[in-house]
Order: C-alpha cells, then structure tokens, then sequence
C-alpha cells in the first residue's frame, strides 16, 4: 500500500458513560494525502470528530478509551509516541480549527501576540515569530494588520476570528489542518469567504485539509473526497461529486434528501383581510447603533413570513421588540389593530398568550432544572384561565404525542434529550399557550440537517392544524424557500427586499438579496464548481 | 440494561424519601457527615436537659484530669478542665449554644442577604444601589470591630451576638446573590418565561434562585465555620458569651492558658468545631449534586454500585 500523509486504520474508540460503554467510533479507517481535501461528513453523534480527536490527542482518558487501531503519520503510529512527540507534532505538523473561534482565543492577549505565542511554543525567536505574525495577518486578510496585532478578540467580527484562528493553525507551515465545522457559526457571506481562503492556502502550501462537517453544501464547495459517517461507523466513502450523483448507502440517501431547498416553492396564498400583526415605522437604538431603522411590514392569519439577514441586520431585535423584551423607542407593533407597544404590561399579560417565541438554542432556553412537565405546564401556572390543573397530565402527555415524543418522557430533565428533542419540548411549551403567531428566533439553525427537516415539518403541521403565523427568522435561505409564503430581506436594520418566496428567490431585486443568494451553498458539487469558474471569470473581467 | 431498568423502577415506587436516602448512601462521605450532624443536632437539643447538673459540677481534685483515663467514670473519658469539669459532658452541653449562635447568624444573614441581593441584582430602580452602597459600608467596617463596639454599648447577649454577627456577614450573601442574579437573568430561559408572561415574582422564584441556590448553600456552610470561630473570639474578648454559659468556643479560649501542660482542654472543643464544620462542607456539596438534575446521576449511579 502507497504511504499516505496520515492514515486512520480501524481505530475503535469507547466512551463509559451512565449508560454503559457507548462505541463512538468502530473500526474507523480513513487516509489523507497531501494537498487533498477530505470531508467527514455527518450528524451531530455521528462520531465525526472522534477521529480528528484521536489525532490531536484530545481525547479524555477516562472516560474514553482508544480500543483499536493504528493513527500513522508519515508512517509512524502516532498512538505509540510519546507525550512529548505529540506535543511537537501538535500545531507544528498538524494543526487544528473550531467552530467557536472566540472561545478558542484567549480574551486577555493581544491577538498578535497569540499567533507569535504558536510559533515560540515551537522554538521559534520571539522578533521573528512576531514578523511572522503581522506577515499572516496580511496573508488572512485582516484589514490594518499593523494596528490587529495589538488588538484583542472581542474586537473582530466572528468571521475576522475565523480568520485569525486560521493565521494561528498555519504559522507553523503544518502538513495537515484539520477544520472541525469552521464555518457553521459564520454567515453565508463569510462562510464564502472562509473556505475560499482555506482553499487559497491550501494550494499554496500544499497542506492536506480534513474538514468536518455537517453541511453537505460545505462540502460540495471544497471537498475532493468525502467519508459519510453514521453512528460510528463509516457507511459510504468516495470522490465527493460521485458521492452526491450516486448515494450508496440509505443513510447517505437520506441525508442528501434532507437537505432543504429543493423542494417545490409552495403555492403562493392570496393576502386579504386584516393583517394578525403589523410593524410601523420601528426604531431601536443602542446607544448610537442604530439597530432598527424605520422597520414596516405585516403578517396575515395562517402566513408564515420569513425574516433573513445576516448577523447584525436587526432580524433579531425586530423579534424581540415584538415580543416586547425590547421595546424599541418609536413605532408601533399592531396586533389586530391594537398597539402592543403603548399598552400596560396588565394589557401585554392578556396577549402574551397569542404571541409565543420559539428561541436558537434549546439547551438555554430550557430551564435545566425543571422537568419537562414542569416546563410545559409553566404555561397554566401563569395562564391560570387556559386549562384547570387536573388536566395538566392529560394534555401534557397529549402535547409531547403532537411533537413527536413520548408521554413518559415528562418526567425527564432537558440535559437527557437530544438538540432535536429538546427543540420540540420548546416548541411544546409554546403551543401549550395555544398561541395565534410564533416567532422562531433561528429556531432550526442549531440541528442537524436531517432534524431540521423533521422540526420544519413539524412547525408545517402546526401550521396547518391550527392555523397558526409563524414569523420565521433564519439566516439559512434555503430552509425559508420550503416554509416560507413570504420573505423580508433585512440589512443593517433596514428591509432592502420584500417578497413572495418565488419573487425572493427567482428574481431577486436588490444587489444584497441577490449577493446572499449566490453565497450560500447548493448541496451538489457539480453545481458548486459551476458557480466558481462563473465566479472566477467574473472576476477575469473586472480585473482586466 | 433490563437489570438498571428495573431497579428505575423500583426506585420510582419507593417514593422520595427513600430516594434521596439512597443517593445519600451513595456518598459514604456525605452519609456520615450527616450522620455526625444528627449527633450534633440531638446533642444541642437534649444534652443541656441532661448532663447541664453534671458539666456544672465543680470538682477541684480532678483538675485538669488527662483523657483516656476511665477510673473518675465514663464521664471524665476526654479529660477534665480547669475546675474539674467533665469535658465530655461540657462539649455536648456547649453544643446547643453554639449550634443557636451559628446557626441562627447564618441563617439571618443569609436569608437578608440573599433578599436584598435578589433585589439589587433583578431591579433597576435606585433602590438597588442603596442597597450595594450599604454592603459597601458593612464590608469597609471590620467585622470584629463593629462587634466589639457594638457589643460594648449592647449587653451582651446570645440574641445581640446573633445580630452582630449576622449583620456583618450580610453582604457576602448580598454581593455573591447578585453578581449571580446579573448572569443568570440574561439567560434564554429567563427570557423564555417573560415571554410567558411570567411574573416577576415567578421569574425571581422559580427560575433564578433555584439555580444560585447550591452556591448559597456552599457560601453559607463555610460561613458557619467563620460565625463559629468570630463567636469564640468574642467570647474570648469578654464581650461574647458569658461565663457559667458555654460555648465550643469559649471552651477553646479558657483552655489557652493550659495549652502547655492540659493541651485537652482546646483540643475536644475545637475538634468538635472541626468536624462539624467539615460535615457541613461535605453535606453541602452532595447537596449541591443531588439538587442539579444534570449532575445527580452520579449519586444515582453510585446507589446502584452498591446495592
């Protein structure tokens, strides 16, 4: 067998946890070589990160345990080396990005001189590793690098850490860098531009890229080969093109299906009556930020209008001064022609019922320590009138059955579900007010793929069973073209587009609209490398 | 997995005191610890009823009498002070005073303390800075000094040294309950239960205290150490508990001067301090287990372990 730049060959590794020992990986064997570019792809559980874990010697022991397998880099069996060879090789010969860059950046040091810190680690002088520093900076594309270097964290944009991170993984010219979801937290613009550089650099040092991911669309844009991962084993591995035109495997079927975005755009719906919802004119400011600018625009009864923006553009300000936890300081929130703003908050009381809110991240918005029936049937504690308390069981058990979950379940805590479970549990509590209109802050941009399918479609049965309003807020465009009847395009705190989801997507307007819907990623290769040259003889013609 | 099923399930139909008398048994530690406290709690309660006649008893041939010594009775096991008073039956008699001092300052100071630290950290009014402005001062003052001024004017009392002490440990309850109160209020299920409609009341209640409650318990465990040792040095400096009523640490002080030559004379009262204040420590940190949902598995899990 030709010598690969790394090879994983059956590693099996074993977690003992309450439950028993659980195999996050089993018989796992994978290869890398040099200027390629690998994907493991899958969902969250899948073991995916097991692997590159194993690699970067990071996984606890106990409670895990590497019970098989060999990890040869360059031909040597990482397993066997020692603590302090696995040291050297660590960020000199491969390095490592997260998906949370600022919680892998420390808060307290100038970032220039956390980029010179990976390179004095590894035995480099401190004016040269400084020199080097600014030179990567550059290279990352950090505006005004000079002045970055004294700079701390907090001070760039989630993007502009990625990109730091990446100056930090590459300062020491590794062989490989492994990218553990580099671009789920960033924003279809900057996930662009992240993996555009990522393959920049990639060709010009010639390094192997492992990329983990869950994103299909992530792949489609700049993986060679793609290893699809299931419950800890590999179930189809092959060139990335092939992989997406001919799935193998069920699983790999499933989670190609799943991706949003391909299906019909629903029939649009006539709008006529009076609107369940109306925003005139809102205005929020922080400080001299101008969150809101003037933001107007209506909901019918049984519509489901989609917010999208990019981080920063106000989307989740507009929904939470409609929920009123902020009040924005002009305009007025209509609902059925009252406005909600100018009311008293004994007023507000009466109509939070009607209006509920389904937040991002369901492990925060759950209290961890009260027990699902608990959670649900805060609801009627504080809505005495909706349901007398011995019927709090019944319909508690009758609401998990709605979304998806078993009635004994509510005696459980919210830390035992999984993300996509716990999601349903909100969204269970928020149906237990019997609400008229739902605002989902990103309420499906925490869950797998295959999840998120399964929680839109459940917010789509909802929909049509109660004739409930949904204002969707989502930065993934195309999870809004399945639900969607209506999309609002947001920019720094104005709307720029406004449309039916046929409008939006199939002519769209405005440069902005038009921008976001070239970035974000199409699931299949073929028309990824499409859109690049287009991209890149584009660019030909406006550099020439 | 059919053998952890069932035993689930014969837990669930053994109702909640025996699960949580399980998950003590889990941690041997905790049990014993508790275990001890129990001691402690029936000493303070019924020890002055019985043994008051025979700890006052003054019995000048047995002066400074070594431990371990059996032929006086049962009773001078652990020595005799300088009057020839039986120890053992002191330590046990001086509990209930100590047991009430500390208790109850911890106890007061924690419940203001938390109250006041709810207030300042959920309102915004101006109110609230009074109240960190009046923490300020409490803490900028040393806490000994305030007592012996204010136990100088004040008879001193059990009831004026609970209120002494209780006052100055006010704001560790008051600046811990808020700083927690800040961080905890932003989060999302905070958030989520205003959307609700939930009161301020229930917001306060029901969603932010009980999830600073286990660091308060933690803080005031501690702090029942610190009541206990400022409550000897007051009795120390005369201005505390008065002679013929004792305390653990009053027993410690007037045992100073024999360190030398009777070292038992501090020794039983401060062991007695020691291991009460250890219990309280490891009772409270299973408590703090048993109380997270995330965490209790641990206990859960180890009570299977062992039957």
């Amino acid at each position: 067998m030709a010598e690969h730049l790394l090879e994983v060959r059956d590693l099996s590794v074993e977690f003992h946890t309450l439950a028993g020992t659980v195999k996050a990986v089993q018989n796992v064997s994978w290869y890398l070589d040099r200027g390629e570019t690998l994907a493991i792809l899958g969902e969250s559980g899948s073991g995916k990160s097991v692997s590159a874990s194993a690699i970067m010697n990071l996984i606890d022991m106990p409670p895990g345990k590497i019970t098989s397998g060999t990890i040869l880099f360059n031909g040597r069996d990482m397993l066997k080396m020692t603590p302090e060879e696995r040291r050297a090789i660590n960020g000199a010969k491969i390095a490592m990005i997260f998906q949370d860059p600022l919680a892998h950046l420390n808060p307290v040091y100038p970032v220039g001189w956390q980029i010179a810190e990976m390179m004095t680690t590894h035995g480099k002088p401190g004016a040269e590793s400084s020199a080097r520093a600014l030179e990567l900076l550059k290279r990352v594309g950090i505006p005004e690098p000079e002045a970055a270097m004294r700079k701390y964290p907090f001070q760039f944009s989630g993007g502009q850490r990625q990109r730091l991170m990446i100056a930090m993984a590459i300062a020491c010219k590794p062989d490989i860098l492994i990218a553990d979801e580099p671009t789920t937290a960033l924003d279809v613009t900057v996930q662009a531009q992240v993996l555009a550089l990522l393959e920049e650099l990639q060709r010009e040092t010639g390094m192997g890229l492992l990329l983990i991911t869950h994103d299909l669309g992530v792949v489609a844009e700049i993986a060679n080969r793609v290893v699809v991962m299931n419950s800890g084993h590999i179930v189809e591995t092959g060139n990335a093109a092939e992989v997406y035109r001919n799935p193998q495997h069920a699983y790999t079927k499933k989670l190609i299906d799943a991706a949003p975005g391909k299906g019909d755009i629903p029939a649009e719906r006539e709008r006529q009556g009076e609107p369940l919802l109306k925003a005139v004119g809102l205005k929020k400011r922080y400080g001299s930020f101008h969150a809101l600018k003037g933001v107007e625009f209506s909901i019918m009864p049984g519509e489901t209008v989609a917010v999208v923006g990019e981080s920063g553009s106000g989307k989740s300000t507009l929904a939470r001064a409609i929920v009123r936890l902020d009040d924005p300081q002009e305009g007025q929130v209509l609902y059925r022609g009252n406005d909600l703003l100018a009311m008293s908050p004994r007023e507000v009381f009466g109509l939070r019922r009607d209006l509920q809110m389904v937040f991002q991240d369901p492990t925060q918005s759950l209290n961890p320590r009260m027990s699902v029936f608990r959670l649900i049937s805060e609801a009627w504690v504080i809505h005495p009138d909706i349901l007398p308390k011995a019927k709090w069981k019944e319909r508690v058990a009758e609401l998990l059955v709605k979304v998806g979950l078993k009635p004994d379940m509510a005696d459980r805590y919210p830390h035992q579900f999984s993300g996509g479970q716990r999601q349903r549990i909100a969204i269970a509590r928020a149906l237990a007010m019997e609400p008229k209109l739902i605002v989902c802050d990103e309420a499906v941009s925490a869950l797998d793929v295959s999840i998120q399918a399964q929680v839109i479609a459940l917010l789509d049965g909802l929909r049509r069973e109660f004739g409930l309003s949904y204002l969707f807020i989502a930065h993934d465009l195309p999870v809004v073209r399945d639900f969607a009847d209506r999309v609002i395009v947001m920019k720094a705190g104005e709307i720029v587009e406004e449309g039916t989801v046929r409008q939006i997507f199939d002519a769209p307007r405005h440069p902005y609209t038009q921008a976001l819907l070239a970035a974000s990623l199409d699931p299949d290769p073929e028309v990824q490398a499409a859109r690049r040259s287009a991209c890149h003889s584009n660019k030909g013609l406006v550099s020439a | 997995m059919t053998d952890t099923q069932i035993l689930a399930e014969r837990k669930k139909s053994n109702g909640p005191i025996a699960r949580w008398f399980a998950m003590l048994w889990a941690d041997k530690f905790a049990f014993f610890a508790a275990l001890f406290l129990l001691i402690v709690v029936l000493c303070a309660l019924f020890g002055p009823l019985l043994l008051d006649a025979v700890a006052t008893k003054q019995n000048l041939r047995g002066r400074n009498a070594p431990p371990f010594d059996i032929t006086r009775g049962w009773l001078y096991i652990l020595g005799a002070d300088a009057l020839g008073r039986p120890l053992l039956a002191r330590v046990v008699v001086a509990a209930q005073n100590t047991m009430l001092v500390a208790a109850a300052a911890v106890l007061a100071s924690s419940i203001v303390g938390t109250a006041l630290g709810l207030i300042a950290g959920y309102s915004r009014a101006s109110a609230a800075q009074w109240i960190m402005r009046l923490g300020d001062v409490i803490m900028s003052f040393p806490s000994l000094l305030l007592a012996v001024i204010v136990l100088y004017m004040l008879e001193p009392s059990v009831a004026n040294i609970v209120l002494v002490l209780a006052i100055t440990r006010i704001p560790i309850y008051l600046r811990t309950t808020r700083a927690e109160v800040l961080e905890v209020r932003e989060r999302m299920f905070v958030q989520a239960a205003k959307v609700m409609g939930a009161s301020h009341w229930r917001i306060v209640f029901c969603h932010i205290l009980p999830v600073i409650f286990p660091t308060l318990v933690t803080i005031a465990t501690l702090d029942f150490a610190f009541v206990m040792l400022a409550e000897s040095s007051l009795s120390f400096l005369g201005i505390g508990i008065q002679a013929p009523e004792i305390t653990w640490g009053l027993m410690v002080a007037q045992g100073r001067p024999y360190l030398t030559n009777a070292w038992w004379l501090s020794f039983w009262p401060g062991l007695a301090i020691i291991l009460t204040t250890l219990s309280l420590n490891l009772l409270s940190n299973w408590l703090r287990i048993a109380l997270d949902p995330t965490q209790r598995w641990r206990l859960e899990m180890g009570g299977r372990k062992h039957g």
